[in-house]
């Protein structure tokens, strides 16, 4: 564990925090910190817990039958698994944007405006000014500008995933999670998204899974090592690259096992 | 002579399986011309728009196909909502446990439970303790649930064809579950829960023994308009067809009336097999591009 030198700019903790799938547990008492206005990457081989980390800070992985966690993660002070947490209000602060896009089989502008929709959000005039906001916060407006009602799924796969990052957006999160963005785009697309990562983490904190070394290298920092549900290093991403604490974390990132 | 041998085998195999197949398209195709070849002298306009007359020797059989079509209606309106709604509490939110599959076991049985039964049963509940007599209503019912095991089940897995991923979509933008299910999963499932719908209405519509104790009428010319219809006893094709062929006193007379029946209530199920499978199908192109 790092030591903060300013708990202020710390936004989301957790606190020996594990999770079972059944009988199963995929994550051992991890505990770190995320600061405000920083990117996160979570990496480790297949398996290790970082997507079921990422899930569990929105509680995305409540859905799943047999779930059950031990721990606490803090948000703001606020115990997110703690009784009288509205889970829906948990997921406006802390949004998600997944490894495979899902636009939903509706126009650009009704995918983007969902998520206001769904709070209650008439306006047509509100809601045409965040989506036009959204999307260029996204890098998507010069691109979509003159086709707001045609339908999301005509887009390509890299435009998808921007459209999906503006819908995220959308609501006005705090923490923005994102589970291998990139992974299946083409280097491009990928490029046109870490850019949009700097971009992003000015106004937003960010969370991202990753299976690709530069990228984690490229966009973060600060890297989270996982093996085995286990927080192996956490550590400002420089760091972590270049002078890794533990053994196995060095040969992971430079590519002797997983 | 071996490679010789080896081919007739073959040739001989797959004849016998490819008879299996072409089979029911015999079947079906000798239904067709048998019914439509014996009832044709009798379809005209007059066959489809009048009632029956001179002691049903005569004239048509438009209170019959009335009767159905209220009957139909009532049986839509109660087994699709609550075939949805179980559906959805099945798929969607029920957790997977020994209580769903008790439920899931009670409705694999509903759909084997003979016609008959169900007849009786609505006679009890719906004619009798529930006090709505022999009417449109209880017979509407009465089909209502002989079809609500195919209306769940089609809904089910109209419900299964929408993507995972729209679900957590919409739930990671802080949707409730329920707005998650009526924005983003029931508006692209409703198409194959329809489809599912209508041919569970085709087998209903066609249905004798649920309506024989529940409100059918041999002979019941006039239906009151609504909602009065609703409390009425009424004809059935289905009905009409059975008495026609059995239970009328100059059968042989009646005959080609019978066969005249029984193409109008074919041309009708076929009717809506069709609608069924234009849903289905522009459903599936729609899907295709996701």
């Amino acid at each position: 564990m790092r030591k903060r030198e300013n708990m202020d700019n710390i936004l989301l903790t957790t606190r020996d925090f594990s999770f079972y799938y059944g009988p199963v547990q995929a994550l051992k008492a991890v505990t770190l910190d995320i600061e405000k206005f920083r990117i996160t990457a979570l990496i480790g081989p297949s398996g290790c817990g970082k997507s079921t980390f990422l899930r569990s800070l929105n509680r995305m992985n409540d859905i799943i039958p047999g779930a059950r966690v031990e721990g606490k993660v803090m948000l703001e002070g606020m115990d997110i698994y703690g009784k009288d947490v509205d889970v829906v209000d948990l997921r406006r602060r802390v949004s998600m944007v997944f490894q495979k896009s899902n636009p939903f089989p509706k126009s650009i502008f009704d995918n983007v405006a969902y998520g206001l929709r769904i709070q209650g959000e008439k306006n047509r005039s509100v809601l045409i000014q965040r989506v036009e906001e959204s999307l260029k916060d996204a890098a998507l407006w010069d691109e979509v500008k003159d086709r707001l009602d045609q339908s999301a799924m005509d887009l390509s796969g890299g435009q998808q995933q921007r459209l999906c990052i503006a819908r995220a957006l959308a609501v006005r999160p705090e923490i923005l999670l994102m589970d291998e963005p990139a992974s299946a785009l083409d280097p491009i697309a990928t490029q046109k998204v870490e850019e949009l990562l700097f971009q992003l983490k000015k106004d937003y904190t960010i969370v991202i899974v990753t299976h690709n070394m530069q990228q984690a290298a490229r966009v973060s920092d600060d890297t989270a090592f996982f093996y085995m549900g286990e927080l192996v290093e956490f550590g400002q991403t420089q760091q972590v690259f270049t002078d890794p604490k533990l053994k196995r974390t060095e040969d992971y990132i430079t590519g002797r096992f997983g | 002579m071996k490679i010789k041998r080896r081919m007739i085998e073959e040739k001989a195999g797959f004849g016998l399986l490819r008879a299996a197949a072409f089979l029911i398209i015999g079947v079906i195709l000798f239904l067709l011309f048998d019914i439509f070849s014996k009832g044709s002298g009798v379809l005209s306009w007059e066959f489809v728009s009048q009632k029956p007359a001179k002691g049903m020797t005569a004239g048509g059989i438009w209170p019959a196909i009335v009767g159905t079509f209220w009957v139909s209606l009532i049986t839509v309106l109660f087994a699709v909502p609550v075939g949805m709604a179980a559906a959805v509490y099945l798929n969607e939110y029920a957790r997977q446990g020994r209580l769903v599959r008790i439920v899931r076991l009670a409705i694999r049985n509903l759909s084997g439970v003979p016609s008959i039964v169900y007849g009786l049963f609505g006679f009890g509940f719906f004619v009798l303790s529930m006090n709505l007599g022999l009417s449109v209503l209880s017979a509407g019912l009465t089909l209502g649930l002989l079809t609500l095991p195919w209306t769940i089940t089609a809904s089910e897995e109209a419900l299964k064809t929408v993507p995972r991923s729209y679900r957590e979509g919409a739930l990671a933008l802080g949707a409730t579950p329920w707005q998650t299910i009526r924005t983003n999963v029931l508006p692209y499932a409703v198409p194959g829960m329809l489809t599912g719908a209508i041919l569970g209405l085709a087998r209903a519509a066609g249905e004798t023994a649920p309506i024989l104790f529940t409100g059918v009428a041999f002979f019941w010319p006039m239906l009151p308009a609504f909602p009065k219809v609703l409390f009425s006893q009424f004809m059935a094709l289905p009905y009409h067809l059975f008495i026609m062929s059995t239970q009328h006193h100059e059968i042989a007379k009646v005959r080609p009336l019978a066969y005249g029946t029984a193409a109008v209530l074919i041309a009708l199920i076929v009717l809506m097999n069709f609608i069924a499978v234009f849903i289905r199908y522009r459903f599936r192109k729609k899907f295709k591009r996701v």
